[in-house]
Formats: structure tokens, C-alpha cells, sequence
């Protein structure tokens, strides 16, 4: 089992001619998930051969979806066409919507959001790696070889974290690690891929790593403390951030007292999450608790 | 800053008083000799509290003006020196009011906050009469509508004499927000002046960085250079994504979330070694080519206060060979100009033919650690050596 994907997942890339599209098409095929087409309306009828792969480049998501049965999309359009090409994906009604695209205007990504409501698409993203059930599929730009299948679940803000704690718990293998992206607005929340972690069988343990601005952080450990029955381990990066600069993600900012990594910290250990101080501390957390599992 | 917020505002129809912006003391005074009167003298920088720190005064002639604008000029509020003031006449407000739109992130939408009760002390309003500030939120899809414009003054409770005037000035807000993409667009004070009229008397504008990159080119001018931190223009200049902090160990990383945490332990480190603090904080994203490299470590080491440098990157789409090789060619590139000790710490994929790249190149300055924590330590040892 896995949250969100999984070997059943066919997947579609939007953008997938272009250059990170064609590059992480590649990679995605490579890693062995079941990419069958992409979406280009000036090249639709055409096929292109990815990592040795013809796939062939339909006009629209709908027209893909209906051709290959696809029920994953994977974003790589440029930020000045991404709401667009999120609202075609969201009409289409595509189960899972993938935005990889950095750079998105935040008032895009706020009606993006606003759209979804009641609609049947999840969103990821954007400015995220996507989502990786290890040996299983892959939607994003996760480096597929890192580790194995296995009993953590990982969500993360942040895409090198995600590496970096995947790296760090190689030898215990991931359900599913999930980056959601560190933008102001995003589509899924930590919280809900807690609540799917918890629902998830396979699942054992689940590590979430965070960072300042907002109070995202803080609102999931609200949701631990009510409903999570499963050991969570938590990092937060930027605890020696300054006040007032952004730190590369737009939404990484310290305004006032809130979004501080301290404040943070503290909401999660009151809701019962041990919080490392460091990525190999937060591992080594993870580890004691699986190896008593 | 001010000034900039009020052009935004006079561009969608918000009703606003210009006044004049004087980089000298004598520029202040002619602005205040055309307007004639009495005048304010306000220091534009970007940081609130500017008329408790003494950068904003009332003159009555344009002396005044012009002696209030050379004490103001050169001031430092909140670490900011103050390069140019606001001439403006002095319109004093009957009643101040408060009002916002901004992102709310934890509702993943739009909302707009106003009070009737008070505009520049608006944060002790909210402490002592929350019911007095209005929260009021706004649909990422409809926006605000006529219909939405008047709810919103309703609720607020803006005088009935002021409820068309208030009406028109909130949706001319919305057009500053929307149009310009903004993350926040507040108006405080909001002013009540003499025979009624509703007037933006100050006002801030936060821009959305990416929405200016894709479809606002013309927000460049609203940066004002000569303010940003030497390091950091440079920076700025090749494309990196960099902040200039105020420790001895500088750094280099790649992915905003890894750098980020490579602060946090090199603060940790330093905390057995004198103390020594990160000096900034550097994406170079995941691409991390010979390029991209050099002009990092370029941008770094001509940070005078730095004594040691860490390069931390975990290979994930680039694996570590071509980060080594970045690294090396880096150094090729800038030569004798690198004088400071670099401490690398490679992970990931292929990390292996990274090291090993590294290990064969044997340049004097470099030392490779394993861990990204020993790392730190030993970055922050050297920086304390040094």
C-alpha cells in the first residue's frame, strides 16, 4: 500500500515537450512508472521517444485521459500558463494533478485552489518534487534510486530535504515520500497526507519535515494531537532565519512573533511528535522508534 | 515604501495625495515652498514605526521643512538608512481607519481586515477590542464585486457619510491587489479629512516576486538598488538566490529547504567554536554546475567577514560527480582569488565518483567530510581558526 500513487497509476506529463518536461519524462520512465503520454496542444498527433519510450502527445488532458486511461498528470508547463493548464486538468477531472513548476504567482495558485473545492481532483504542489511510491511509480522529479520500498510515510515542504531524509532511512525504505512544496498557497497540506498515512496499512511510522512561515506546521500538529495514532517524527529547517527575509521559497519568511521554527518545534512536541534538530537527529529519532516497531 | 505604494494606489483610482519625493534638504524645501502651508516631512524607507523613530514631522514653513528633511536624511530606522524623504501638505485626519487585503495562507485564500476604531494604532486595537477589527474573507474566484464592496464597508461600519466614497475606494483597492498582484495592500491611516472625504494618507504594498517575473516587468523600477546590500546586488546580478547574513562561515547549497537546515547546524556547530554564526544563505539549485559554482563562491569569498566556506549538496537529479566536477571547474575558474578553506560534504547519488573527483583534484583549501554535521563542525572549526 501507498498514499495517492501507486503501480496502477498511468500517467500523463503536461509540458512534456519541453525541456525539464522531456528531462524528467525521461527519468519517470527510467524509474519505471507507467508514464503513457503527454499533453501539448501544438504538437497533438505527434509521438516523442523518452527514455526509449514512444509516447504519444494528445491536445488536451480530456483527449489524453479518454486514449490512455490515464489518472495522474504531471505538471511541467512554464508559471505564466500553469493556471490554465491546472484548471484544464481540474475540468478534466483527473484524480491526481502533480505541478512541479516553480515560480507560480500566488494569486494563480489561490484561484487554482478555490476551483478545487468540490471538484475530484487532488492537487500536489505547486513548486514541489512530486510524489514517489518507491518500486511502485514515481510523479515528479524525485530521484527514484535514493531508497527503497518500506514501512516510513514522508511528507516534506521541502524537495533536497526530502532527499536528504530519504537518503538518511534508506535501509528501513518509504510507503510513499510526498514534497508539497514550500509556496504560500498549496493544494495538498500536510495534514492531509497525514491523514492518509494514518489510513494507510502499510504505513508505520511517518516523519514530517517543515519549515518557517505560516502556521501550517502548527495547524498539523494540531491534527496529530486529534487523530493520529501513528509515531510521527518531525524536522523544522530555518531556526537561525532572520526575521523579514524570504529563504528561497516565497512562502519561508519570519513575519512577527509567528512562523518562527522555535514556535513550530514547540506545537509539535506538545502534540507528542519528537523533533530532531537537525536532519541526521530527526533520523536517528525515526530509527529507534522503527527498530521497536 | 510610501511613496511607491501611493503611485500603485493613484494608478487604480485610490484617492491619495502624491506629494513630492527629496533625495536633499533642498529639494524638500521647494517641494514645500510649491505647496505652500504646512507640510509633513516623511522618511521613505521600508519599515514600519517610521514616526516613532523621528522620521516624520510636521513643518509649518518650508525652513522647517528643509532643516526636518536634513535631520531625517541619513537617519537609520530599524537598520535602514534613509535616502530620500516624502513631501506631502499636511491634510489632518478627523478619524482614522484601518483597512487591508492580504494573503491568508492558512485559509488558502484572500482576506480583508478593517476597523473603523482607529488606523496606526491598529495592533493595540486588536489587543483591546478585537471586535472592532473586521475579518472579513474574500473568495479567490469572485473577488470583490460591487456587492462584496459594500458588505464589506457594512460590516466595518464605516460612517453612512462616507459609505459611497468607502465603497469605490475598497474596489479600487482590490484593483491594486489583483492588478498588480500584490500580497498585501494596506492602507493606514485611512483618513477621514475635512468635508468628509476618504483619503489613503499612508500605505504599504507587498508585491508576489513571481507574478512580477512572468507578467509585471514593469515592477523592476520599484526596487531601489542602491538599499540592497552590496553582496546581495551582486548576487542578484548572476542570478542567485542569496542573503547576505552576519556570521563567518559562508555557505553553499543547493534546494531552499536543505540551505535553510545547513544554517540551523552550522549555528549548532558554532555554538563549540567561538560562537561563529553562518554568513549567508545560498541556493544554487539543483542544476549546481561549474558556472553556478564560481559565481557562488565568487559572491562568497568577497564577503570580507567570511573565514570559512561549506558547500553542502545532496545529489538528487544532478548526481555528485557532476556537482564534484562543478566544484572543481569552479576553482579552475577563479584561481588564486579563492583564499578561504572549503569544507565539502557530497551525498547522494553517485557520491562515490564525487568524492573521488574531489579526492584526485587535491586542492590545498578543499577538505571533504562525510556527514553533513561533521561537516558543519569542521566549517565552523576553521572559521574560528582563522
Amino acid at each position: 500500500m501507498s498514499i495517492y500513487l501507486n503501480s496502477d497509476s498511468k500517467i500523463i506529463v503536461q509540458g512534456m515537450t519541453g525541456g525539464m518536461g522531456a528531462k524528467h519524462t525521461t527519468l519517470m520512465v527510467e524509474s519505471g512508472a507507467n508514464i503513457v503520454g503527454g499533453v501539448n496542444a501544438r504538437k497533438a498527433g505527434t509521438t516523442v521517444e523518452l527514455g526509449g519510450k514512444e509516447l504519444p502527445v494528445f491536445g488536451t488532458v480530456e483527449e489524453a485521459m479518454k486514449e490512455t486511461g490515464a489518472n495522474v498528470s504531471v505538471a511541467f508547463v512554464p508559471p505564466a500558463f500553469t493556471k490554465d493548464a491546472c484548471i484544464e486538468a481540474i475540468d478534466a477531472e483527473i484524480p491526481l494533478l502533480v505541478v512541479i513548476t516553480e515560480g507560480v504567482p500566488v494569486l494563480d495558485t489561490a484561484e487554482v485552489v478555490a476551483y478545487l473545492e468540490g471538484k475530484n481532483t487532488r492537487m500536489i504542489g505547486p513548486n514541489c518534487p512530486g510524489i514517489i511510491t518507491p518500486e511502485e511509480s514515481l510523479a515528479g522529479i524525485t530521484p527514484h534510486t535514493i531508497a527503497g520500498k518500506g514501512p516510513v510515510g514522508l511528507v516534506s515542504k521541502s524537495g533536497t530535504l526530502t532527499y536528504q531524509m530519504m537518503y538518511e532511512l534508506k535501509d528501513f525504505g518509504f510507503t510513499t515520500a510526498i514534497g508539497i512544496g514550500g509556496d504560500p498557497i498549496i493544494g495538498t497540506t500536510h495534514i492531509d497526507a497525514l491523514e492518509a498515512f494514518e489510513n494507510d496499512p502499510e504505513t508505520k511510522a511517518i516523519v514530517m519535515i517543515g519549515e518557517i512561515g505560516g502556521d501550517a506546521e502548527e495547524r498539523a500538529a494540531a491534527y496529530i494531537k486529534e487523530h493520529v495514532t501513528k509515531p510521527v517524527v518531525g524536522y523544522v529547517a530555518g531556526f537561525t532565519a532572520p526575521e523579514g527575509k524570504t529563504m528561497g521559497h516565497a512562502g519561508a519568511i519570519v513575519s512577527g512573533s509567528s512562523g518562527t521554527a522555535q514556535a513550530k518545534k514547540e506545537a509539535l512536541e506538545a502534540a507528542g511528535v519528537k523533533v530532531g534538530k537537525t536532519p541526521s537527529e530527526t533520523a536517528a529519532l525515526m530509527r529507534e522508534i522503527l527498530e521497536k516497531l | 515604501m510610501e511613496f511607491q505604494a501611493k503611485e500603485l494606489f493613484a494608478k487604480h483610482g485610490v484617492a491619495t495625495t502624491l506629494g513630492v519625493v527629496a533625495e536633499t534638504p533642498e529639494a524638500a524645501r521647494a517641494a514645500a515652498e510649491e505647496m505652500g502651508g504646512v507640510t509633513v516631512v516623511k522618511a521613505q524607507v521600508k519599515a514600519g514605526g517610521r514616526g516613532k523613530a523621528g522620521g516624520v514631522k510636521i513643518a509649518k514653513t518650508a525652513d522647517e521643512a528643509e532643516s526636518y528633511a536634513r535631520d531625517i536624511l541619513g537617519m537609520e530606522i530599524k537598520g535602514l538608512t534613509v535616502n530620500r524623504v516624502l513631501v506631502t501638505p499636511a491634510t489632518p485626519p478627523v478619524e482614522e481607519y484601518y483597512f487591508s487585503f492580504l494573503l491568508d495562507r492558512s485559509n488558502r485564500s484572500h482576506l480583508c481586515i478593517a476597523s473603523v476604531e482607529g488606523g496606526v494604532e491598529i495592533e493595540e486595537v486588536a489587543k483591546t477590542n478585537p471586535d472592532a477589527v473586521k475579518k472579513i474573507r474574500v473568495d479567490a474566484l469572485e473577488g470583490v464585486t460591487p456587492e462584496k464592496a459594500a458588505a464589506i464597508v457594512d460590516e466595518a461600519k464605516f460612517p453612512a457619510a462616507l459609505r459611497d466614497q468607502a465603497i469605490e475606494m475598497v474596489q479600487a483597492l482590490w484593483k491594486v491587489y489583483v492588478e498588480e498582484d500584490a500580497t498585501l495592500v494596506e492602507v493606514n491611516p485611512l483618513a477621514r479629512l475635512e468635508g468628509d472625504k476618504l483619503e489613503a494618507l499612508d500605505g504599504k504594498v507587498s508585491l508576489d516576486d513571481n507574478a512580477s517575473e512572468v507578467r509585471h516587468p514593469d515592477h523592476e523600477q520599484f526596487e531601489i538598488r542602491e538599499e540592497a546590500d552590496p553582496l546581495e546586488a551582486k548576487a542578484k546580478d548572476k542570478g542567485l538566490n542569496y542573503v547576505k547574513l552576519d556570521g563567518q562561515v559562508g555557505i553553499i547549497g543547493n534546494g531552499a529547504g536543505l540551505v535553510m537546515s545547513t544554517l540551523d547546524v552550522v549555528a549548532y556547530a558554532g555554538e563549540a567554536h567561538g560562537g561563529v554564526k553562518p554568513a549567508n544563505f545560498l541556493d544554487i539549485g539543483g542544476g549546481a554546475n561549474a558556472q553556478v559554482m564560481a559565481d557562488g563562491l565568487d559572491v562568497i569569498i568577497n564577503d570580507p567577514q567570511v573565514k570559512s566556506v561549506f558547500v553542502n549538496v545532496f545529489g538528487g537529479i544532478t548526481a555528485c560527480d557532476e556537482v564534484a566536477n562543478g566544484i572543481v571547474g569552479a576553482l579552475k575558474i577563479l584561481g588564486d582569488e579563492e583564499s578561504k578553506p572549503l569544507v565539502v560534504r557530497l551525498d547522494g547519488n553517485n557520491v562515490e565518483e564525487g568524492r573521488r573527483i574531489l579526492d584526485e583534484f587535491n586542492h590545498p583549501l578543499v577538505t571533504q567530510v562525510d556527514t553533513m554535521d561533521g561537516a558543519a563542525d569542521k566549517a565552523a572549526e576553521l572559521a574560528h581558526q582563522a
